[in-house]
C-alpha cells in the first residue's frame, strides 16, 4: 500500500511540529524519518497513523483519503518506542489483542487465533516467552513482541516509532539487521521514524531528513551522506568539520586568510564550510589548505582521531587519519581537504 | 517476589547511613508510640470496652433494636449509591483528566478537590438551600409530592458531595503515570473504545479503582457532618449509624451507642487492613511497569 501525504499542517499551540510536509512512500518501501527531537518525525508518523489529526493536508493510502477513518479502521501496525504492551496480559494474550478485538463476523475462532499468534511468535522468534508478562521480557524482547502484536493484525503500512531508541548499543544493531531482513520477508510498507542517523542509513531504502518540521532533504542514505543538500543535512548526518568562512570573487577566506580551495560557485559572503572529518587529507606543514598544530592524538581501530589547533586562529577540529602516519601531539601538518562543500549564511 | 528485593536491599544500605544517635532515635519512637497509645489505640480499646461493658447480650441485643437495624440498613444503602455513583464519577472523571488535554483542566482538578475543603456542614447546608422549604426547588418538588430532604435522596445526595474526590484522586496519578500508550496501541489493533476501556485500561487501574472505593465506602458510612444536617434525624428512618450513635449517647445509653460505635470501628479496622493490600498491589503494579 502506498502512503501520500501533501502540505500537512500541525500546530501544537502557537508551535509547528509539521509545517507544510509533503511526502510519498511507495507500496513495500522500508522509509526512515530522520531528524533530531522536535523535527515533528513522529507527529508525522502519529497523523500517518490516525493517533493524531492535522490542522490541515491530506494523507492518503493508495489514492483514498485516510483522513475520513479513525485510527481503529485505517489497518495500520503502530510500533511504540516504549513499546505500550499490556501489561496485564501474557506475551501470547498481547499478540492475539488484535485478533480478539475484531468484530465477530470476521474474527477467527480460538483455533484460528492461536495458530496465527504461533506462527507470529516463530516469526520472531520468541515462542517460548508466549507464557511470560511484558515485565519479564528484555528490551528487546519487549519490541519484537510489540512488532508481533502490530503484525498480527496484517496491517496494510507498518509505522514504528523509534523503535530502538530505549536499547542498549548491542541489541539496537542486531535488531537493525533483523527488522530490515524481516522487512525483506514480509515486504509491508513501513516507515520508522529515528533520531540515529546510523540507523536510518543502515536500514532504510530512502531516508526523509526533517527538521523544524519541514522536510529538508530525501534521498538514498549514499545520496543524503554524500550530497547533504544543506548545511543542517550535512551537519546533523556525519560527523563534520564546520568552519565559518566568507566567500567573495571565488575566493574562500578563513579569519581573513585565503585558503587554497575553490568556491564551486558558492554565493559570495559569510558561509560555512562543511568537511568530513576523514577527508581531510593530512600531510607536510605547508602541504594543504590549512596548516595546524596537534593537540592531541588517539586511536580507535583503523584510525587515529586528532585534534589540530589551526594556525593563526583559535580554532580546534577534530579530523580522522588513516593510522598510516602515525601523527604525535606537538607536529605541525598541512590539511588538505578531498570533499567540502560550502553552504552560504551563518547558521 | 523477586521484583522487591532490590528495594530491600537500597533500604538496608538507608539503615546504615543513619546518623542520629541511639538515644535520640529512642525518644522520638517512644513519642509516636505513646502518641498513637493515647490518640488512636486507648479510644478504641474504650469503644469496645464501653460496648461489652454489660457483656456480651447487651451487645448483641443492642445491635438487634429495631432502631439499630435500621440505621445500620440505612448506612449500607447510602454507601451503596454513593460508592455506586462515585465509581463512575470517579473513573469518567479521571480518565478525562489524565488521558486528555482541554482547557480549563486544573480548575476540573480542584473541582473535584472541593468536598474535602468545605466543612461537611457547610456541604450539607448546601443541599438544605437547594431542597428545603425556603429553598430554590423545594417548592417545586413539595408541590410534585417529591421528598428530598429528610430523606434517603438528601442523605445520599450529601454523602456522594462528601464522598465524591475519593475514587477519582486514587484513579488519577495513577492514570496520569500509565499514559496513554496502551489505550492507543490497543485502538491502533482495531479495538472500539469500550474493549479498550474494559480490555487494557480497566484492568490496570483495577487495584487503585479498589483502593479508591475502599476509602470511599469508609468515608460514607462514617460520614457524620453533611448527613447530620439534612437527615431530620427521624428515627427508624432517617438515622444512619454515626448519628444513631449520638442520639443514643445523648440519651445515656452508652451500651448501645458504643455497640454501633465498635461496628464503624470495625470497619475502620478492615478498611486499614485491605488498605494496607491494596498498597502492596499498587506498589507492585509501579515496580513492574512496562519501561
Amino acid at each position: 500500500m502506498s502512503i501520500e501525504v501533501k502540505g500537512l499542517v500541525k500546530k501544537f499551540g502557537t508551535f509547528a511540529a509539521l509545517d507544510g510536509v509533503d511526502l510519498k512512500v511507495a507500496t513495500g518501501e522500508l522509509v526512515a524519518l530522520l531528524g533530531p527531537s522536535g523535527s515533528g518525525k513522529t507527529t508525522l508518523l502519529r497523523i500517518i497513523a490516525g493517533l493524531d489529526w492535522p490542522d490541515a493536508g491530506e494523507v492518503t493510502f493508495d489514492g483514498e483519503n485516510a483522513l475520513a477513518h479513525g485510527a481503529r479502521e485505517r489497518h495500520v501496525g503502530f510500533v511504540f518506542q516504549h513499546y505500550a504492551l499490556f501489561r496485564h496480559m501474557t506475551v501470547f494474550e498481547n499478540v492475539a489483542f488484535g485478533l480478539r478485538v475484531q468484530p465477530r463476523a470476521v474474527r477467527k475462532n480460538e483455533a484460528g487465533i492461536r495458530a496465527r499468534v504461533r506462527e507470529l511468535l516463530d516469526l520472531v522468534q520468541l515462542d517460548w516467552l508466549a507464557d511470560h508478562y511484558p515485565s519479564q521480557l528484555s528490551g528487546g524482547q519487549r519490541q519484537r513482541i510489540a512488532l508481533a502484536r502490530a503484525l498480527a493484525i496484517e496491517p496494510r503500512i507498518l509505522l514504528l516509532d523509534e523503535p530502538f531508541g530505549a536499547l542498549d548499543a548491542k541489541v539496537r544493531k542486531e535488531l537493525r539487521q533483523w527488522l530490515r531482513s524481516l522487512h525483506h520477508e514480509i515486504n509491508v510498507t513501513s516507515i520508522f521514524v529515528t533520531h540515529d542517523q546510523e540507523e536510518a542509513l543502515e536500514v532504510a531504502n530512502r531516508v526523509v531528513v526533517m527538521d523544524r518540521g519541514r522536510i529538508v532533504q530525501i534521498g538514498t542514505p549514499g545520496d543524503v551522506y554524500d550530497n547533504p543538500a544543506t548545511a543542517f543535512v550535512h551537519g546533523f548526518i556525519g560527523e563534520s568539520i564546520v568552519l565559518p568562512v566568507d566567500v567573495s570573487d571565488g575566493c574562500v577566506r578563513l579569519g581573513g586568510k585565503v585558503l587554497g580551495i575553490r568556491a564551486d560557485g558558492a554565493a559570495s559572503g559569510a558561509s560555512k564550510l562543511f568537511v568530513r572529518r576523514h577527508d581531510m587529507q593530512v600531510g607536510p606543514a605547508g602541504s594543504g589548505a590549512f596548516e595546524g598544530k596537534v593537540r592531541h592524538v588517539r586511536t580507535f581501530g583503523p584510525i587515529q582521531r586528532a585534534e589540530v589547533a589551526l594556525s593563526g586562529g583559535e580554532t580546534v577540529i577534530e579530523i580522522d587519519a588513516p593510522r598510516d602516519r602515525e601523527l604525535r601531539t606537538g607536529d605541525i601538518v598541512g590539511l588538505q581537504p578531498r570533499h567540502y562543500r560550502i553552504f552560504a549564511g551563518q547558521d | 517476589m523477586p521484583m522487591k528485593q532490590p528495594q530491600r536491599v537500597m533500604s538496608a544500605a538507608r539503615d546504615d547511613l543513619r546518623t542520629e544517635p541511639r538515644p535520640v532515635r529512642f525518644v522520638i519512637i517512644t513519642l509516636a508510640v505513646i502518641f498513637l497509645t493515647v490518640f488512636v489505640v486507648l479510644p478504641l480499646v474504650v469503644v469496645f470496652a464501653q460496648a461489652f461493658s454489660k457483656g456480651v447480650g447487651a451487645y448483641f441485643s443492642a445491635l438487634s433494636d429495631p432502631e439499630a437495624l435500621s440505621a445500620i440498613r440505612l448506612t449500607l444503602l447510602v454507601a451503596a449509591i454513593s460508592v455506586g455513583l462515585n465509581l463512575v464519577f470517579g473513573i469518567v472523571a479521571a480518565w478525562a483528566i489524565a488521558k486528555f488535554d482541554f482547557r480549563g483542566k486544573t480548575f476540573l482538578i480542584s473541582l473535584i478537590d472541593l468536598p474535602f475543603s468545605v466543612s461537611p456542614v457547610i456541604s450539607g447546608l448546601v443541599f438544605v438551600l437547594l431542597f428545603g422549604a425556603q429553598g430554590y426547588w423545594g417548592p417545586w418538588l413539595q408541590s410534585h409530592n417529591i421528598h428530598v430532604l429528610f430523606a434517603v435522596p438528601a442523605i445520599a445526595l450529601a454523602t456522594i458531595f462528601v464522598t465524591f474526590p475519593f475514587v477519582a484522586r486514587a484513579l488519577i496519578p495513577l492514570m496520569q503515570e500509565q499514559g496513554t500508550q496502551e489505550e492507543e496501541a490497543a485502538i491502533s489493533l482495531g479495538a472500539s473504545g469500550l474493549q479498550t476501556f474494559f480490555r487494557v485500561t480497566l484492568p490496570n487501574i483495577k487495584w487503585g479503582v479498589l483502593y479508591g472505593v475502599l476509602l470511599c465506602n469508609a468515608r460514607a458510612m462514617g460520614e457524620f457532618g453533611a448527613v447530620s444536617v439534612v437527615s431530620g434525624h427521624i428515627r427508624g428512618e432517617t438515622n444512619t449509624m454515626p448519628l444513631l450513635v449520638e442520639i443514643l449517647y445523648n440519651e445515656y445509653q452508652f451500651v448501645s451507642s458504643f455497640a454501633i460505635a465498635s461496628l464503624l470501628a470495625m470497619l475502620a479496622l478492615i478498611t486499614l487492613v485491605a488498605k494496607t493490600i491494596l498498597e502492596r498491589h499498587l506498589d507492585e503494579g509501579q515496580s513492574t511497569r512496562v519501561h
